[in-house]
């Protein structure tokens, strides 16, 4: 028998019942569509947390205070020495490497911020005019930190987008003069809205100089030390030289982790894939469920169809070529729901990322891929043992029945 | 051309066996005119299946041709069916979505026939049973007689060695039914080996050879020169 033909006559058989085709079209387009939708989705919030992370700057080093080591705490509570601070000091000597473009001390606190009669709590961020390359920042108006020596406490501060709005709301405020804690500033510039970036919204908090902020908190450790390298591949060399400036710096001991971006966006990668994988998982359940769907359909077609299966045997049609028509129907199903699934699915995707632009959904290929091959599976897996039924049949008993 | 030795058919019917076919010895030479009568359930439809490979005989042998087919696979079976044999039934088991046309090609796309070349054979043979302008009409639209000759149609358009009729006429008013046996006596006269299984005397004495079957044996056989 020609493929052709096998094709043919299936798509009759199934034109032939077209409620029931309909509805099988159904139940397998939304298990496909679920598929593509729910992939689209993890992955669409992978990719958002990646690009969240390379906005900061994939070629980052992050420097912490103390070193996390298991049972290294013993030799350091027998000598009664806890890790050292990080200081500005430490700052501007780790920016002395060759393999660093930027370096931004970084002291986080938080304090009450405000200008006439308003007044609200908010993060402070003190570091230097480093921070705003290092952080890809961007300004709305005025001018970011004062370059120079950042030992220098300049009373100046650049506000929040949202901050500003709800300290000054229309009315202008740049060079205005506001009061953090006890000390008062001047607002030099405003930071352009970012939204949410890594559960620090740039828009709610106020930039001052990191020397002035370890005035403020009565504090003179750095919760971290931001470096950029000079490129991607100097990543692991620059974490390695900063390794070795702190400690040489504290008298030859390393009490500091050092991360890079890199190590830190990879883990995250990992974890979202996973769940991607996980949830794509989830959805393929309904897929299988799509396939029993099927099964059961051809079972009911197989017995509603013994006359014609006797008749198909008595015009000299093999057990196999019996097997092969009602597998190409099984496969022609899923074919056609697996299709209708996938542009269910697309046009989901779409209305998700018009309802979240934020989000950059859109199934990845893999997803479409394996959608489409697990409908095609499962509705062949399961056609199967209603096939092998079919082609078992015995054509005098099927040609006897009315 | 057929030569059928001690064949036995036992059914298993709950615990009971029956023995629709006993001890059957018969030889039919090619181009024979036979007819099989017998009451109901005297085993002459077994016999029939068994002859046309649709069901195995449980004991004995069976030549076509000279070859031994009860010892052939079901693939085998399917093939032998589908290039030597034809068959046509009491109610014509004609597939109902499909149109008089496309149920004549099906033994031929069964047998892997190109569309044009199915196309044509399948539609002359319509026009020689006078259906010509039936070919794309379905079943239902067809009269019993019309249907009958559509599944004639389907049953020799691969050209078969031999044509098994069971109740052929069974279903079909008196002039339809003469119809249809005239265009069986027609290809009977081209050669084809015909084996007519019925109740209807008048049908079965056209024969030239008529089987007489009683609970599963050969009664008689008498011919008719």
């Amino acid at each position: 028998m020609r493929v052709a033909d096998v094709a043919g006559f299936a798509w009759a058989s199934l034109k032939g019942t077209r409620t029931r085709t309909l509805l099988m079209v159904l139940a397998m387009a939304i298990g496909v569509a679920a598929v593509v939708i729910l992939t689209s989705l993890g992955d669409g919030a992978r990719q958002y947390v990646v690009a969240q992370f390379s906005s900061l700057g994939t070629h980052l080093v992050i420097v912490f205070p103390g070193k996390t080591e298991t049972g290294g705490g013993f030799a350091n509570t027998l000598v009664g020495r806890s890790p050292r601070d990080l200081t500005i000091d430490d700052a501007l000597a780790v920016s002395r490497s060759r393999y660093v473009t930027h370096v931004a001390p970084l002291s986080v606190g938080s304090a009450l911020l405000s200008f006439g009669r308003r007044s609200r709590e908010v993060p402070v961020l003190g570091s230097t005019a480093a921070l705003l390359e290092v952080r890809k920042m961007a300004l709305a108006q005025g001018s970011f930190l004062p370059p120079g020596d950042a030992r220098n406490a300049v009373p100046v501060c650049v506000l929040g987008w949202k901050v500003r709005e709800e300290l000054f709301g229309a009315s202008p405020a740049l060079g205005q003069s506001v009061r953090i804690g006890d000390r008062r500033f001047r607002v030099i510039g405003i930071l352009a809205t970012q939204g949410q970036s890594l559960g620090f919204n740039t828009d709610e908090f106020v930039v001052i100089p990191v020397a002035s902020a370890q005035q403020l908190f009565n504090s003179f450790s750095l919760l971290r030390i931001l470096v950029e390298a000079k490129g991607r591949e100097m990543v692991e060399k620059a974490r390695a030289d900063v390794i070795e400036i702190i400690k040489s710096r504290h008298e030859g001991e390393e009490d500091v982790t050092v991360v890079t971006q890199d190590a830190v966006l990879a883990t995250f990668d990992r974890i979202l894939r996973t769940l991607t994988l996980a949830v794509a998982g989830i959805a393929a359940i309904s897929l299988a469920v799509a396939g029993i769907l099927i099964m059961n359909v051809m079972l009911i077609s197989v017995s509603q169809r013994t006359r014609e299966i006797g008749l198909l045997k008595a015009l000299g049609a093999a057990p196999g070529q019996i097997r092969n028509l009602f597998f190409a129907e099984a496969a022609m199903l899923s074919l056609i729901g697996a299709i209708a699934g996938l542009l269910l699915g697309e046009a989901g995707s779409l209305l998700i990322s018009r309802v979240y632009p934020a989000l950059p959904a859109g199934a990845p290929l893999w997803a479409v891929a394996a959608a489409l091959g697990t409908a095609l599976v499962t509705g062949i897996g399961f056609s199967v043992m209603p096939a092998r039924r079919a082609a078992r049949l015995d054509p005098v008993a099927s040609l006897a029945r009315r | 051309m057929i030569s059928l030795a001690g064949l036995e058919r036992i059914f298993q019917v709950g615990d009971q066996q029956v023995r629709a076919l006993r001890d059957i010895n018969l030889e039919i030479a090619a181009g024979e005119y036979l007819s099989i009568m017998g009451p109901s359930g005297s085993g002459k439809s077994t016999l029939l299946n068994v002859i046309g490979l649709l069901d195995r005989a449980s004991r004995g042998l069976y030549r076509l041709d000279g070859r031994d087919v009860t010892a052939l696979s079901d693939e085998e079976q399917a093939q032998v069916r589908r290039e030597k044999i034809g068959f046509i039934f009491q109610f014509f088991h004609l597939v109902p979505r499909l149109t008089a046309l496309e149920n004549v090609e099906l033994p031929m796309v069964l047998a892997g026939i190109a569309a044009t070349e199915r196309r044509s054979r399948a539609g002359n043979l319509l026009q020689n049973y006078g259906l010509a302008n039936r070919a794309h009409h379905r079943p239902d639209q067809l009269s019993g007689g019309q249907r009958q000759r559509v599944a004639i149609a389907r049953a020799t358009v691969m050209k078969p060695a031999v044509l098994l009729a069971d109740e052929p006429t069974g279903n079909l008013d008196r002039t339809s039914g003469t119809e249809v046996v005239e265009i069986l006596e027609h290809l009977h006269e081209q050669g084809v080996t015909l084996l007519v299984v019925t109740h209807d005397p008048a049908l079965g004495n056209r024969a030239h050879r008529r089987l007489r079957m009683v609970d599963g044996a050969i009664e008689s056989d008498t011919q008719t020169a």
